[in-house]
């Protein structure tokens, strides 16, 4: 124990170890009533960690390369010892990042997560949420299956819709005149190299303004307003570790069920992780019947597609585009859109309860609609969606500060 | 928060409903007999694959020797599936040139190394039996599942040949296919025939589906024991927080 205590000392006069331990780990007060959806932080972790193993070895076994690409992952999958596992927590873990980004992004916006003082925390946390769609772009276009083909060259003419510069902004992504080989190459530089590299830069920022500002909690209240005098310890605070790390493994096994369960049992998961049509190579003279992006893009997809008229002097192709963007960009104006006195929807009135119900719903039906061909009736869906999903945003400042809301505990309150 | 995702689970299923009224229009598939645990069916589908499919098309992802899967052995794979005097671990490529093909066809006959994944193995039962004669099209054959495929019927000679009859009622258009000439094989036989490369075909897109079924029960056992122990953990741990 000796020999361990002096090696600790011995490190500590040249990095700041025991110091960090205390501050992030043993010694960081978390409020103690994190419920359900406390999870998802540390699993976005763990599967951007799962991500970064499988595809260093992929990378090891894929050719960036139009003519090779289809087969090298293939070969991957029959060849490579142990590819098909190695592949399949790879594309697994691609939606399972949306599906627990998305319920940790809402358990953001159930609990005000993004209110004062985190806002910052909030906008990185965007950050990180932009680049993760870039990547899951760069990635699923690797394949180079039909899918990946088509669903990349929608992507890019909507470059194409902006005015002026459209047009040579495309050609400059692209390097090429259309998607070819050249974009190929380029898109996995991206998605190996850069996006991965921001993206980690950014989970760390995410985490540093986590820790300066406190976690938030189901109340909605400051832990820190309440301290011990004596210790200067949160009273409704406990020590990250052992306490959320020990709850955490439980997490991380519930979730590893569900994930090894559609890796070893479900893999396709019906064609919504993988595509049936990216079985099939990507051929620049066939266009699909039907394009639809994987489901994690459906909802924007649906948006980019609800406008059908020109108005205001715009085109409804960048209309589209437009609503597309902005309902992605939208969320990070949610620090100030909410005038809530209060965090947490526990104290909030029936206002904000039945916006984020039809939020919830918009979504869903937005994602749904965004796997199916449009026809008179989806499109005009989708339209009535659309307006509910920004309506949700843009009328927040006045039914947040309308809203009858129920006034907060001083103390967190035990389930 | 429940109510909220319970409003919203409704309300998808209640389109989800409207999308199965929607779907009903196209030709029902006929259900395929997969089972890819049968070694037996897939050695039949093998060799027939080799006999019938692997003239035009290719299957340039997979090596005869993976076949040692279903239960042959290398000895066996030489003499019973390699016919073009390739070597045991060399790739399932067609005979034909690409450029023969598409002269020939009209399209360069498809890769089938993963073709069950992408059309399903439903569709490719069905569309394996639904050819008729049809003096309009190139090749004299059309297809119920594809209309105006460019393949011919190669498995003619086994099934026979089948003529279209279509009914029309106030339903609309019905279109169903009978036997006009009976080939080798009774219709149970072909059904079966047809089954087993299917069922091979299945196989094929994904040769690793067995083993990763088999380790995805060993790692699911493992993963519920963790799980006693991580939530013992916690209990334990958890005990003096109020």
């Amino acid at each position: 124990m000796s020999i361990y205590n002096s090696m600790i000392a011995w490190i500590d006069k040249r990095f700041p170890l025991t110091s960090n331990w205390k501050a992030h780990l043993s010694e960081y007060y978390a409020p103690k009533n994190f419920n359900f959806w406390y999870y998802f932080g540390s699993l976005a972790l763990l599967v951007l960690v799962n991500q970064i193993i499988t595809g260093i070895f992929l990378t090891m076994n894929y050719k960036p390369d139009a003519s090779l690409a289809f087969s090298s992952v293939e070969y991957i999958m029959r060849d490579v010892e142990y590819g098909w596992l190695i592949r399949y927590m790879h594309s697994t873990g691609a939606s399972m990042f949306f599906i627990v980004v998305y319920l940790h992004m809402f358990r953001g916006m159930m609990y005000g997560s993004y209110r004062k003082p985190r806002e910052l925390l909030w906008l990185v946390g965007m950050g990180i949420f932009f680049i993760l769609m870039s990547l899951a772009f760069t990635g699923y276009i690797l394949p180079w299956g039909q899918m990946s083909y088509w669903g990349a060259q929608v992507i890019v003419s909507m470059f194409g819709a902006i005015p002026v510069i459209g047009e040579t902004l495309q050609q400059w992504l692209l390097g090429d005149f259309t998607l070819s080989d050249a974009a190929l190459n380029r898109f996995f530089a991206y998605h190996v190299v850069t996006l991965p590299g921001l993206l980690i830069v950014l989970v760390f920022v995410h985490i540093l303004a986590l820790h300066e500002t406190g976690s938030n909690n189901p109340d909605g209240i400051e832990i820190k307003a309440n301290k011990n005098p004596k210790t200067g310890i949160p009273v409704d605070g406990i020590p990250f570790h052992p306490y959320y790390s020990v709850k955490d493994i439980v997490g991380v096994v519930v979730f590893l069920i569900v994930f090894c369960g559609i890796i070893f049992f479900a893999p396709e998961m019906g064609g919504y992780f993988l595509e049936y049509n990216n079985f099939v190579p990507a051929n620049t003279l066939q266009t699909p019947d039907h394009i639809a992006p994987v489901w994690y893009f459906t909802p924007y997809y649906s948006m980019l597609r609800a406008v059908t008229v020109n108005f205001l002097g715009i085109d409804a192709k960048l209309w589209g585009v437009i609503l597309m963007a902005g309902s992605v960009v939208i969320f990070c104006f949610l620090p100030w859109l909410d005038r809530s006195p209060v965090k947490s929807i526990r104290y909030k009135g029936p206002y904000f309860k039945t916006a984020l119900t039809l939020f919830v719903i918009s979504f869903f039906v937005l994602g749904w609609l965004g796997t199916k061909s449009p026809t008179p009736m989806y499109t005009l869906l989708a339209q009535i969606f659309t307006v509910v999903y920004f309506a949700f945003f843009i009328l927040m400042p006045w039914y947040s500060k309308i809203d009858k809301v129920k006034p907060e505990p001083k103390r967190l309150v035990k389930e | 928060m429940k109510k909220i995702t319970i409003t919203s689970f409704i309300f998808i299923f209640c389109l989800a409903s409207f999308e199965l009224f929607a779907a009903e229009s196209s030709i029902p598939l006929d259900k395929a007999p997969v089972d890819i645990k049968d070694n037996a069916s897939l050695q039949r589908g093998a060799e027939s694959f080799v006999n019938y499919c692997l003239t035009c098309h290719g299957a340039n992802f997979m090596r005869y020797n993976r076949h040692r899967d279903i239960g042959f052995t290398n000895e066996q794979i030489l003499d019973k599936l390699v016919h073009t005097g390739q070597k045991v671990g060399d790739l399932m490529q067609s005979a034909m040139r690409k450029k023969e093909g598409e002269e020939w066809f009209g399209v360069i006959p498809p890769d089938l190394s993963v073709i069950a994944r992408s059309r399903g193995a439903d569709w490719l039962y069905s569309y394996l039996r639904a050819f008729y004669r049809d003096e309009s099209t190139a090749t004299g054959w059309n297809n119920l599942v594809f209309d105006r495929a460019a393949m011919p019927h190669v498995l003619y000679q086994l099934q026979g040949e089948q003529k279209l009859i279509v009914k029309t009622s106030d339903k609309g258009e019905q279109k169903t296919l009978s036997l006009d000439k009976p080939g080798k094989l009774s219709t149970a036989e072909f059904d079966k025939f047809v089954g087993d490369l299917v069922n091979y075909l299945v196989y094929l897109g994904e040769p690793h589906a067995n083993s990763r079924i088999d380790l995805g029960i060993k790692v699911m056992i493992f993963l519920l024991v963790m799980l006693i122990l991580a939530y013992a953990l916690k209990r334990e741990y958890w005990r003096d927080i109020h």
